[in-house]
């Protein structure tokens, strides 16, 4: 088997038998229940907290107050720890807060018997609040000349400003926070407005958590995608060496970056440490998830893109002020990537001005989600693409063929060149599938004469980095144990949290190995005790660094098993050969299969010959970086009078080099194109301006896409060859997300003549804009 | 208070006492062990804890246990075949590779059997629609809808 097939996935068997245990079905029946109290206000101080009838509920074993908790400030992201301290994370969360930042930060926490005296308990907790008004946007949080953070001045939490030189150097300014459409001041940069709302990852399981000390060890079990990280947030929170932190990682219900993040386990750990080494655990409600977890940023931009006769970009600005919620786990990352990728897939033949702020806000506190601030600017990016295609009468493909990336681009920021590029062919075969020209055409004629229904036709382009070299470092390690049936048990901490990378994985080994995929055990289970450091699950990383990782290790333990095989059979190690699991040598005599010598040399008792068990372990350093690249083409329908859009069809193209498992990769553009339609049509955080509290934290009243709402989705790969991949591959789990909502504006724009650039495109918000275009009374 | 409560789960008849405030989803979990049966809402929203009662797929978190009094309960733990073999519903979505994270695989699977069970045999936009009380954030429920087609598809 190998790669580039559909091998099956590695725990497809224990999920659907339901013998795979996710964190929630591992609590131990005697565990205590934690739940924490959320401040209902969005913004102050507690004054004073009452805890004195809570305490008197039966049932009840503890409670802490905020100012019960160390007062030790730890960062909550999953990225790597930095040597370098101006870039390290921002550390600005305590267990539980005075401080009130948003509605439903957390106060205070109860440790019950069950969770009915766990909630009784907290209902009767009496608080005291100094209230000020919640600010929901950065405008209003910079103007609000209230603080959230007593390091971020007017609640810029940071900038990044610069400008592009014709010969490729970036030089970087202060700028000044602004929502003047002039991008930097520069008149001839008048900007575009946009925005995209706050989206919530919506795994289907909840953020969870259980501690308990073993061994000297506080030990969690938590669906976590970067279990290194988070024993290091931990450590820091409590005041503990990271030795003394355990984290353990079983089946995840779905992260999408979410589960990057820390959220109760210092508490947890904090709780354990109090209560004797008692098991704690957190279940977060649906509704908790919602508001306690993370979020993809809102952001306002503005885009301002000049161009030549030719159909040349020669100008381009852009200006980011980014929603980050009350903590900003990932501090500028995000939006430092969106302002970035701007000026990376249509450079600017002159003048390239970029701004950009992240803002602390009242809001749940905006992280990582699926695309990592890209598709909040390809959705800014591509929209205006097209409208430029629209008023000069050019083809929107053919006007983005003349100014897209090509391979050999050097990024300006990173430095690293595009060493495989497959945009071109993306949008050929995507043009064929959807059959662009005739049925922009035909579309075009059929809206003539309809008034009540529009159809269009509308694409959209995206080109998104794997892993984060240089910004971060990329290390991921990998450890390969040989079993004397010659079978191996191949541990990473790369986590598989539903995209399938063990599976990839242990295709890797294989390829390498020869030793088949049912002989290949990669452990889903992190345990940070006895897991290889890997920096996790994020950035569609894993199969490009972790599983360069994978790749390195295989080929240590390949030559292992040759040179150990030339021992027992007295051969000349450079003449042999693995083929099908044997040894063979030059002539293609077979000495012997991998098990023989796994077993004969664990097990040999002689003078000359050590026992050994053969096992390989390695880091690999990526030094390298590479673009994946796409384009998503929408047929849809609206029906103008009510504002309601019918998805026909999607077509994503994509081009993530090799396809390592052609099923499995299939299988995450679907999920991708679905979450990206969500974004589209039907997902956004909802805010009372008043108090600040969500108004629709639950799946009934935040709509993600049923069976109902996706179309059919077609999806083609582009396979370039990647040379710094392991096996030529790149980024495939987050990019299917990223040109979706574009591409469904473009089409609406096809459909209608009217570009609607906020998201998301429901009904009363086509109504408003058709409208005002003047298409309905 | 507690009441004692009988039903059949899994073929197996069961004698219980559970609270009677108590739902489905948390009897079968912590007093049966049967935790294919997944919380994500606890409110009927996602169908993860979909399990098929007299062989009608339920959202077990708004279903009181001692409505259950009497009836025969199947989570995925109990629909293998003889032989351990996987059921036809099971093996479809590991062909079909309709599984990602697993979260809501269990309680999809379940309404799968009560379709196939039904004898009859539906269009792609029919099974779209009797699947829609499942909520699925990782696959765009293409692969799933291959799976449940490849059984009960016309």
């Amino acid at each position: 088997m190998g790669i580039k097939s559909n091998v099956i996935r590695l725990d497809a068997v224990e999920k659907v038998t339901g013998a795979a245990k996710y964190t929630e079905d591992l609590i131990p029946a005697n565990a205590l229940v934690g739940k924490t109290l959320h401040s209902t206000i969005a913004n102050g101080e507690v004054v004073a907290i009452d805890i004195e009838e809570a305490l008197k509920v039966p049932g009840v074993v503890d409670i802490v107050t905020c100012f019960d908790v160390p007062n030790h400030k730890y960062a909550t992201c999953g990225h790597p720890f930095s040597l370098d301290p101006s870039h390290a994370d921002v550390k600005n969360k305590t267990i539980l807060t005075s401080r009130v930042r948003y509605y439903g930060d957390e106060i205070a926490a109860v440790v019950a018997e069950d969770h009915l005296a766990a909630q009784k308990a907290l209902e009767k907790i009496k608080v005291e609040y100094k209230v000020f008004e919640p600010v929901l946007t950065p405008e209003a949080a910079v103007e609000s000349g209230n603080d959230l953070h007593s390091l971020s001045p007017r609640n810029e939490l940071a900038r990044m400003d610069f400008q592009i030189t014709p010969d490729g150097k970036v030089d970087f300014y202060k700028g000044e926070f602004s929502t003047d459409p002039h991008i930097g001041g520069h008149k001839d940069l008048k900007g575009t407005k946009f925005y995209v709302p706050p989206q919530q990852h919506c795994h289907i399981e909840n953020i969870c958590c259980f501690a308990y000390i073993s061994d000297r060890k506080i030990v969690i079990v938590t669906p976590n995608q970067a279990t290194h990280t988070l024993r290091r947030n931990v450590a820091e929170a409590v005041g503990l060496p990271i030795g003394n932190i355990r984290i353990v990682k079983p089946y995840m219900g779905g992260g999408f970056g979410n589960k990057q993040d820390t959220y109760y386990e210092p508490l947890a750990a904090f709780l354990t440490m109090r209560l004797g080494g008692r098991c704690i655990s957190f279940t977060m409600s649906r509704e908790e998830t919602f508001v306690n977890s993370r979020t993809r940023h809102a952001m306002d931009l503005w885009s301002a893109v000049s161009v030549n006769d030719k159909g040349r970009i020669t100008k381009k600005g852009l200006r980011i002020n980014s929603y980050s919620g009350a903590y900003g786990s990932n501090g500028h990352a995000i939006t430092a990537y969106a302002v970035t990728n701007y000026f990376q897939l249509y450079p600017a033949l002159e003048k390239q001005v970029g701004e950009s702020a992240t803002v602390y806000t009242t809001m749940p506190s905006a992280a990582a989600m699926r695309g990592y601030g890209i598709p909040q600017v390809d959705f800014a990016m591509e929209c205006q693409m097209d409208d430029i295609a629209m008023e000069h009468g050019w083809d929107p493909v053919e006007f983005r063929r003349k100014n897209m990336m090509e391979k050999g681009f050097l990024d300006p920021f990173d430095r690293f060149h595009c060493a495989s590029n497959g945009l071109e062919e993306c949008l050929d075969k995507g043009c064929e599938m959807i059959d662009w020209k005739e049925r922009r055409k035909a579309y075009d004629e059929f809206n003539k004469k309809s008034a009540g229904i529009k159809k269009g036709v509308g694409m959209a382009l995206f080109a998104y980095k794997t892993g984060v070299y240089p910004i971060q470092l990329e290390t991921a390690s990998c450890r390969i144990l040989l079993n004397e049936d010659g079978s191996v048990q191949v541990q990473v901490s790369a986590t598989e949290l539903g995209q399938g990378s063990d599976t990839v994985f242990a295709q890797m080994v294989s390829e390498v190995t020869t030793i088949p995929e049912d002989k290949v055990f990669v452990i889903g289970k992190q345990d940070t005790d006895t897991s290889p450091h890997d920096a996790g699950a994020y950035a569609s990383r894993q199969t490009y660094v972790s599983g360069s990782a994978v790749k390195q290790t295989a080929e240590i333990l390949r030559q292992k098993i040759l040179n150990r095989a030339a021992l027992l059979y007295n051969e000349d190690e450079e003449k042999l050969n693995l083929t099908y699991e044997h040894v063979v040598a030059a002539d293609g005599t077979v000495l012997g299969s991998i098990a023989d010598v796994a077993l004969k040399i664990q097990y040999i008792n002689d003078i000359k010959i050590d026992s050994e068990h053969i096992t390989a372990e390695s880091t690999y350093t990526m030094r390298n970086n590479a673009f994946s690249f796409g384009a998503s083409f929408v047929d849809l329908e609206v029906d103008v009078s009510i504002g309601k859009i019918k998805i026909n069809r999607v077509v994503a193209v994509h081009d993530s080099g090799t396809i390592l498992n052609p099923q499995l990769a299939s299988a995450q553009v679907h999920g991708g194109v679905a979450m990206g339609l969500g974004y589209a049509l039907s997902e956004q955080m909802l805010f009372d301006g008043k108090t600040g509290k969500m108004l629709n934290d639950n799946l009934l009243d935040y709509k993600i896409p049923t069976s109902m709402d996706i179309p059919p989705i077609e999806v083609a790969f582009i396979e370039t060859y990647e040379p710094t991949g392991p096996f030529g591959n790149k980024a495939l789990g987050e990019p299917p997300l990223i040109p979706q909502a574009p591409a469904v504006r473009n089409a609406v724009l096809h459909a209608t003549g009217v570009g609607i650039n906020s998201l998301p495109l429901t009904s009363d918000h086509l109504i408003r804009a058709f409208s005002k275009a003047g298409l309905i009374e | 208070m507690i009441k004692v409560i009988h039903m059949k789960v899994n073929g197996k008849q069961v004698e219980l006492g559970v609270d009677d405030r108590e739902c489905l989803t948390d009897t079968l979990r912590n007093r049966l062990g049967l935790t294919s049966v997944k919380k994500g809402c606890e409110a009927g929203e996602c169908g993860a804890c979909t399990v098929l009662i007299d062989g009608k797929a339920t959202n077990s978190c708004i279903y009181l246990s001692m409505w259950a009094e009497g009836r025969e309960i199947v989570t995925v733990e109990g629909i293998k075949g003889e032989n351990e073999n996987l059921h036809p519903v099971q093996q479809a979505f590991v062909d079909e590779a309709a599984i990602q994270c697993g979260f809501c695989t269990p309680g999809l699977i379940l309404t799968a059997v009560e379709i196939v069970g039904s004898g009859k045999k539906y269009t792609r936009d029919e099974l779209r629609k009797l699947i829609s009380g499942h909520l699925c954030r990782c696959t765009g429920y293409e692969n799933i809808l291959n799976a449940v087609e490849k059984v009960a598809g016309l």
